[in-house]
């Protein structure tokens, strides 16, 4: 088994979820989340906004210095004393605690200036009220807000996310750092090493993850159940490693984090004895559209210095966006950075409406803005050839900046798992409540006419009966046809394997991470649709443009999973994981490469 | 001290943004295009602030002439510290005419009402390059003028300004109440917060009309045509002197 089964229980969604993603596995269409593109702010937070976003951007532009934080690998003293001064520690902390009490959307749209210019800035900000006292902001008690938030909104404490051990990353669950209740019951005594924490060595407050002895409910038995604390280093006990030399991101503080029989007073419990999982899931939960909106700056930012090499360097004779490689690159380029940056909003929006379950869309927007911010850079470096690999040139710095995207915070690899294994389980609800009604048919008429009609329709190659029509602008219509028949394909294929293997999908992970796959481009095909179809709506001068990223990306992504299901269903991709299981075992074996060298030494 | 200082900030297309020429050369192109406080106004704005954190006077208020979003400008002018904001509202025909002297006459009247100890504004806009507003409010009102101010200096009931001047600098002494303008180096404009922003919203922007001042808005100045500069001309090399002088009668410079 593996943490993401375990979060699944518990960031289980109800039966009738309005998430498209939880949907599409059913092969069901609820547009309720997706259509029309979410629009959350009324006139007076658009306006605050607007007038925010000039000074966030000069401040950027004019005072910090990414590539001095990068070579220092810390972010300029200066620098930090004026993003306090700005306000920037504190964007979401409420007005009444010291802070800007911005909603979701407001956020991302300043951290996508941030992600523009420096990432290694974006982290220090993020690690701090991203995840670093999220904790309190969603499960604090009023005593604890009042107490915690005005300081870390000044930015005079700062504050780290404090998960991760040598010997427990994506495995979570299983981490080792304990807290004992005192006989008094007063405190607990923290005991344990954390790594890799980003703030490590410059916080003063922690959210810290331990183990705790629980007692069951039901059983009456003791277990160790994870427990979120609020940390004060100046609790004694609490110590920081040297900063880590890191491939990217130098600017971020990176540290060991040590706890030596710290006492923390039980009021530093954050949400419930024993709950501390769920209280880090949701965490990482609600921080990752700020990822998807943070990356989405910083393809901007690389696309415009790509255009600006293709438009002004000349090459046999013409500038070189005249060339059909080049050209293809840049719309490629211009396509992942719509996609992400029309997921960040569609992500913000909804929770801002008051989405409760969106952990499917964070989880597919965080992998695609990783996975499509490497892309873009990675273009715009080949595109601008030698020049781009000068660091002179500002872009190797983003790309090192953007490796560990893909690595923390939920390895994309694990995310991929979590969105399938979410997908399949509530999937598998349906499914099970089919079984009951085939137990009780006649009770249950309905349910079973309309479940047989669809895989009949389907058997003879006819829809589902689902349409997108009326819901997509008029003009973006076949996109729309072929995202319905995507989904229609999606969700036969995904029945097809909860039949085909029951509970034991779970270990299926050559298919889980093809199904992830084709959910995240379905996910894409409808935000696309539902971005395009609202500027469309309205007018908008680019409308036309968008018509054009929202098609081309639609065409692409439907040949993509129309061809991962197709494979998914025939009995080559059996043989297929056969082959790669083998291979890796071989390699296991072995210690590295199995195949002697060609010339025999 | 119950000194109160007006400044007077004015919108304009931001610095970084190229301009172009409207197809039918009337004017330059301004929908949508990113539009900020003029940077000699920000200047004036900083002093005035400073002039009040140092307790020297007591209230500041930024005024701004034109349509609507002119109270985007008044607003960042309280997000840097201004107290209180006046938004003279010209739109239109009236804003497309509105210059100096039409801006002077509106400073002067609201000075009067205000109750003013200084104006303070930037020594010209980045648009028009004017650099007249300062002078001509000054005239209009009869007070001592201290422009391309480099540094002020209150003085009880005087003020000190040195001068940036093309030989150096001048220093002079004014009876308030004066109009200083503003140079590039009185001061470094500070950042404007977000938490001051925010605070700055619940601060006042009183509207008034040209008309409500007793100001006649009429322009004697019709603006008959604008162009672009001419575009640079390639240059071209020459092997000898006698080439040169040559080339150089040929293009009718000689």
């Amino acid at each position: 088994g593996m943490s993401g089964a375990r979060a699944l229980r518990l960031l289980c969604v109800p039966q009738e979820s309005k998430s498209f993603a939880v949907n599409m596995f059913k092969g069901q269409i609820n547009t309720s989340q997706v259509f029309p593109f979410p629009s959350v702010l009324n006139e007076e937070q658009s306006q605050f906004l607007q007038e925010l976003v000039g000074p966030v951007s000069k401040f950027f532009i004019e005072v910090n210095d990414p590539m001095k934080n990068d070579a220092l690998e810390k972010v300029e003293d200066s620098t930090m004393e004026g993003l306090k001064e700005l306000g920037a520690f504190g964007l979401q902390v409420p007005t009444d605690l010291g802070g800007l009490g911005l909603t979701n959307t407001q956020y991302a749209r300043l951290v996508e200036i941030v992600g523009m210019y420096d990432l290694g800035v974006g982290i220090t900000l993020g690690a701090h009220q991203s995840i670093g006292f999220k904790g309190i902001l969603l499960f604090g008690t009023r005593a604890q807000k009042e107490k915690y938030l005005p300081k870390l909104a000044s930015g005079e404490d700062v504050a780290a996310f404090c998960l991760t051990e040598p010997a427990s990353g994506s495995d979570a669950a299983s981490i080792k750092t304990t807290a004992v209740l005192s006989p008094c019951g007063k405190y607990y005594t923290l005991n344990g090493g954390k790594i890799w924490i980003s703030n490590g060595g410059l916080a003063e407050i922690f959210t810290v993850f331990a183990k705790t002895s629980v007692k069951d409910e039901k059983t009456g038995e003791m277990k160790d159940k994870i427990t979120a604390f609020i940390v004060e280093r100046s609790f004694g006990g609490v110590t920081s490693g040297p900063p880590e030399k890191k491939m990217g991101i130098k600017a971020s503080n990176t540290a060991e984090v040590h706890f030596d029989n710290v006492r923390v007073p039980v009021e530093c419990v954050l949400g419930e004895v024993g709950g501390g999982f769920k209280v880090a899931m949701n965490i990482l939960n609600n921080g990752r559209f700020g990822m998807a909106a943070a990356l989405a700056g910083t393809m901007k930012g690389v696309i415009a210095k790509a255009v600006d090499h293709a438009v002004n360097r000349t090459q046999f004779g013409s500038k070189i966006h005249n060339y059909g490689v080049i050209q293809e690159k840049m719309a490629r380029m211009a396509m992942l950075h719509y996609v992400t940056e029309s997921m960040a909003y569609m992500v913000s929006g909804n929770m801002d409406s008051g989405a409760s379950d969106f952990q499917i869309e964070a989880a597919i927007s965080k992998i695609f803005a990783s996975e499509a911010s490497w892309s873009v850079t990675d273009e715009c470096i080949q595109i601008m050839g030698g020049m781009g690999f000068m660091k002179e040139a500002g872009a190797e710095r983003v790309m090192r900046d953007l490796r560990i995207f893909r690595i923390f915070e939920g390895t994309n690899d694990i995310l991929r798992l979590f969105v399938a294994l979410n997908g399949f389980q509530n999937a598998g609800n349906q499914l099970k409540n089919l079984q009951k009604a085939l137990k009780n048919p006649l009770g249950n008429a309905g349910l079973l006419t309309g479940e047989i009609g669809k895989r009949a329709r389907r058997r003879v190659g006819l829809g589902s009966g689902l349409s997108l029509q009326g819901t997509v602008h008029p003009e973006v219509a076949h996109s729309g046809d072929l995202t319905v028949k995507a989904i229609e394909e999606f969700g036969a294929t995904i029945e097809e394997m909860l039949l085909k293997h029951g509970k034991k999908i779970i270990d299926e992970q050559f298919v889980l991470k093809r199904v992830a796959d084709s959910a995240i481009d379905l996910y894409a095909m409808v935000v696309v649709l539902s971005r395009a179809s609202r500027s469309l709506a309205q007018g908008l001068p680019s409308a036309q443009h968008e018509k054009l990223l929202c098609e081309t990306w639609c065409i692409e992504a439907y040949g993509r999973i129309m061809a991962d299901m197709k494979s998914l269903r025939s009995s080559s991709s059996k043989q297929l994981f056969k082959n790669l299981r083998a291979i890796s075992s071989a390699l296991v074996d072995n210690g590295g490469v199995v195949s002697p060298h060609p010339l025999g030494f | 001290m119950s000194a109160r200082v007006l400044v007077g900030v004015k919108r304009v297309i931001d610095y970084a943004v190229k301009i172009r020429v409207k197809p039918d050369n009337t004017g330059v192109v301004t929908d949508g295009v990113k539009h900020s406080m003029n940077p000699f106004c920000e200047i004036a704005v900083e002093e005035a602030v400073k002039l009040k954190e140092k307790k020297l006077i007591k209230e500041v208020v930024a005024v701004s002439c034109g349509p609507q979003q002119a109270q985007e400008t008044i607003r960042t002018a309280l997000a840097m510290g201004a107290d209180r904001g006046i938004h003279v509202e010209v739109s239109g025909k009236d804003y497309d005419n509105l210059g100096p002297l039409q801006v002077s006459k509106i400073l002067a009247a609201l000075a009067k009402k205000e109750e003013t100890s200084l104006i303070i504004l930037g020594k010209q806009a980045i648009d028009d390059d004017c650099n007249q507003t300062g002078q001509m409010t000054a005239a209009l009102l009869d007070w001592p003028q201290g422009t391309f101010a480099s540094e002020v200096v209150l003085e009880g009931d005087k003020v000190k300004v040195i001068r940036e001047i093309d030989g150096g600098l001048e220093t002079v002494r004014l009876k308030m109440p004066a109009v200083i303008t503003a140079d590039l180096r009185l001061n470094t404009p500070r950042y404007a917060t977000l938490p001051n922003i925010m605070k700055a919203k619940k601060k006042k922007i009183d509207v008034v009309k040209p008309g409500e001042l007793g100001v006649d808005l009429t322009s004697h100045l019709e603006v008959l045509r604008v162009d672009e500069p001419p575009q640079r001309q390639a240059g071209m090399k020459v092997e000898t002197v006698e080439e040169l002088i040559s080339r150089l009668k040929e293009a009718g410079r000689m």
